[in-house]
């Protein structure tokens, strides 16, 4: 039985949007976010709320841009020598199709490489995508990634898990 | 053997004038020296009382290298004891935090300890009888740390027998802390929300040193804070600020700014910058906020404690306090290159849920390992760790607005912001600690 076109769609946008990333084609990426987006990954496990309680990113789209402006600044010191990362997504589980709320929700677990010259850093965990459709384009509207060790002491983590 | 241990001189030589030398931030044997003198005879936090609410709450710690177990017992008493069974020796308590119901039982033979510390029972206790076990220490239960303290819920520790009490060590610096209680309406603070945990590969003082230098703002957060700017240059200006720009502008303040905000020096190492105003000081207001704390402490009252907005305080050396956006950040170092950073989310008891936002934004952009300011920051505090292996200058300068003041040993009072003098306060107070007489230890 074959993937639907739909299902597809859903799927390819999963991996398009990590590869977007690890290509450093943020501004592209930052185009994927629809205006009331969120970008979130959690502090603790089965955090229920990113307003009231410690996130590692709960970002609105405008902390985002700053994010990707920053990181093209030449006194963005900590990024002398540059950071590289690299998503290993497993296929994508789509939750839900959105058929009745108009947002899809898929869930698919990943390994995040953080690189910077002679340290690399290894992480992983699920990340949720809500995605919705404004126009044409499909868009995010949630990108909540569960970190497995959110609560660790963690060095600075510069990119995008 | 070593250089240092028993040779007070040899430490006294490293403190000069306006200058330390780089061994104070690279030697292994002054870190392990600053664990057992520095870090015992000052008062350093552990943790706030609301961290353990209920009977059998316990929170976990490591101070200056020992294992801490802070609990509540029955009577509402927050004691704190040495995370080790009294039989082998074990750590009683892994987890960092949770509720041990009545009792303490160690996971290995299966003693248990009342929350007072006291021993309660072990497994075939007839097998003791006639051994001489009673008058082993072992039969005292829980070793309690020699003392502990609270102040406004932030409970302290001071590891060695002897020395000054809370009040004495921190003197006037406490208004920090009283300040940024005094912002609840009912008095009261509560940490909430998680522990932000960031890692720092460099040596603790760099620090602590940083949290009242006000020269590197504009230089290290450019690429961050001048961004946020610079993405809210062309709005007008009354359209109203995103948290984000609000928070993050100020960073970017000019010279002027910083120097004209002061910084006030307190006996110990303690300091604060933001006497006269801070970068908290623009922060757009919340009336409703402000009607509770009329009516909880009358127009005047309420005023004074909204009007002070200080920057950083330093708890030296373990703990500093941002009692305007009311935060602190925790300081635990590890090894000589080496310091967790932990930093904590405080609620102000009965005040709007919007001050919380804006509390757990502030520490979500400022301290989270994800910051874009702590990445430069770290950045160079790992750069002095990495350069200082250099030769030919073995000295670190903080000759800036060294004075005869500093001559006379009596720099406590206000000065000017950019000063460095919080840092020569800092190593007055490291100094005297690492070589006090050992009968004083």
């Amino acid at each position: 039985m074959g993937v639907s076109a739909q299902d597809r769609e859903l799927i390819e946008f999963v991996y398009a949007e990590a590869r977007l990333i690890d290509e450093k084609r943020l501004e592209e990426w930052y185009e994927l976010f629809a205006d009331d987006a969120c970008y979130w990954v959690p502090l603790t496990r089965g955090q229920q709320n990113g307003r009231t309680e410690n996130s590692l990113f709960f970002d609105d789209k405008l902390l985002l841009k700053l994010r990707i402006a920053r990181l093209k600044n030449p006194h963005a010191y900590s990024q002398a020598q540059p950071s590289w990362c690299q998503h290993i997504l497993q296929a994508p589980a789509i939750e839900d199709r959105g058929s009745i709320t108009g947002v899809a929700v898929l869930r698919t677990a990943f390994l995040y490489v953080e690189s910077q010259r002679d340290h690399q850093e290894l992480y992983a965990g699920v990340v949720w995508h809500h995605l919705k459709r404004i126009g044409e384009r499909l868009m995010i509207g949630l990108k909540k990634v569960e970190l497995l060790n959110c609560d660790a002491a963690l060095p600075s983590l510069q990119l995008f898990p | 053997m070593t250089q240092y241990r028993d040779n007070p001189g040899s430490i006294e030589a490293l403190v000069r004038g306006g200058q330390v030398h780089r061994d104070v931030y690279i030697d292994q044997d002054l870190f392990d020296l600053e664990m057992e003198r520095l870090w015992h005879s000052a008062w350093i936090y552990v943790g706030h009382e609301s961290q353990v609410p209920l009977a059998g709450d316990y929170y976990t710690a490591e101070i200056a290298r020992r294992p801490l177990l802070m609990t509540r017992a029955q009577d509402g008493a927050v004691r704190v004891f040495y995370n080790r069974c009294a039989h082998r020796g074990a750590k009683l308590v892994s987890a960092t935090s949770g509720n041990c119901g009545g009792i303490l039982r160690c996971p290995y033979h299966g003693w248990t300890y009342r929350l007072d510390g006291t021993l309660r029972t072990m497994p075939l206790k007839e097998g003791y009888a006639n051994t001489g076990f009673a008058e082993s220490p072992a039969a005292l239960g829980l070793s309690a740390v020699p003392a502990v303290a609270l102040h406004r819920g932030f409970v302290f520790v001071r590891l060695n027998r002897e020395g000054p009490d809370l009040a004495a060590y921190f003197g006037e610096s406490l208004s920090s802390i009283d300040n940024m209680a005094d912002r609840s309406p009912v008095g009261r603070l509560e940490v909430v929300g998680g522990t932000l945990r960031y890692m720092h590969h460099c040596n603790w003082k760099m620090f602590i040193e940083n949290l009242n230098d006000t020269m590197h703002p504009m230089v290290a957060h450019e690429s961050s804070a001048g961004t946020a700017r610079d993405l809210w240059k062309d709005q007008p200006p009354d359209a109203p600020k995103p948290m984000v720009i609000e928070q993050f502008v100020p960073f970017v303040s000019n010279y002027d700014f910083f120097d004209k905000m002061g910084v006030k020096i307190y006996e110990n190492g303690h300091s604060y910058t933001g006497v006269n105003f801070s970068i908290h000081s623009k922060y757009s207001s919340v009336p409703e906020y402000e009607a509770q704390m009329t009516a909880a402490y009358g127009a005047e009252r309420a005023h004074a404690i909204l009007a002070e907005v200080r920057h950083n305080t330093v708890y030296y050396p373990s703990l500093t306090v941002k009692g305007a956006i009311q935060t602190i950040r925790v300081v635990r170092p590890i090894a000589v290159d080496r310091t967790l950073i932990e930093s904590f989310t405080l609620r102000l008891v009965g005040a709007p849920e919007s001050l919380l936002e804006r509390t757990v934004m502030y520490n979500r952009l400022i301290n989270a390992p994800t910051s874009v300011v702590g990445h430069d920051d770290m950045h160079c505090y790992q750069a002095i760790q990495e350069g200082l292996a250099s030769e030919g200058n073995e000295w670190v300068n903080l000759h800036r607005n060294y004075s005869s003041q500093d001559e006379a040993r009596a720099i406590a009072g206000t000065h000017n912001g950019t000063s460095e003098v919080s840092v020569r306060g800092q190593f007055r107070a490291w100094l005297a600690a690492m070589t006090a007489d050992a009968a004083v230890r």
